[in-house]
């Protein structure tokens, strides 16, 4: 159980960014260390001014999907936000976001929630996943 | 029955999960677990239907022994012992 879930997050939609987030918390629950890596357009969603924003979804949810998406939302479905804070409460999840795509996004640190804990290059991240499996979301 | 009122007397923490979609019926429970102490039983009242199996594999993952599972209508209910 001690090698890490790796988890690295490519995508900003609210959709792709809830299913990472039920992933970490189901693998701190489990008392698995996670490591979340944050690239690109998940990157821009973590940013303080916008993380509680609107994000829309992945192309492939339609109108039908986003109906569902909706209901859930409605019926009191933790953001993925909250279910991210949630599991950190709970065990042993780092949030690091990439180097490259700050400097991509012309992002500071500053500009971040304080859900990310640091910022790091992709040596860092693969020295930290260990033997741990990677997932790319 | 007997051994589900029996057991009730017991639990001293319930976590009420009815409504949440996973994984946060989980996650309020190993919250929930390191309130109580080792041997203390706790009970878990959820609807999402993936329960059943999450319950049991978090039990044999951390140890802690899944005392009861029943279900009620949409309503699944655990007692689960803290390791």
């Amino acid at each position: 159980m001690d090698e890490p879930i790796n988890l690295v997050l490519f995508s900003g939609t609210d959709d792709k960014l809830q299913a990472a987030a039920v992933l970490t918390a189901g693998a701190a629950a489990l008392g698995k260390p996670v490591n979340v890596f944050l690239q690109y357009w998940a990157l821009d969603a973590f940013r303080r001014e916008r993380i509680d924003r609107d994000h829309g979804l992945a192309p492939e949810a339609g109108a039908e999907g986003k109906d569902h998406v909706d209901a859930l939302r409605t019926a009191g479905q933790a953001s993925w936000a909250e279910t991210l804070r949630q599991a950190k409460d709970l065990g042993a999840v780092d949030i690091q976001a990439c180097s490259l795509s700050m400097d991509l996004l012309g992002i500071e640190e500053t500009d971040l929630d304080p859900l990310v804990d640091g910022v790091e290059g992709v040596t860092a991240f693969y020295l930290n996943a260990g033997a741990g499996q990677v997932v790319f979301i | 029955m007997d051994t589900l009122e029996t057991t009730a007397l017991e639990i001293g923490t319930t976590v009420d999960a009815r409504g949440l979609s996973c994984p946060m019926p989980i996650v309020r429970t190993a919250q929930a677990i390191k309130t109580v102490a080792s041997g203390a039983l706790i009970e878990i009242l959820a609807t999402d239907p993936g329960s059943l199996k999450d319950f049991t594999a978090w039990c044999r993952s951390t140890g802690n022994e899944l005392v009861e599972q029943t279900v009620d209508g949409p309503v699944y209910r655990f007692v689960i012992r803290r390791k």
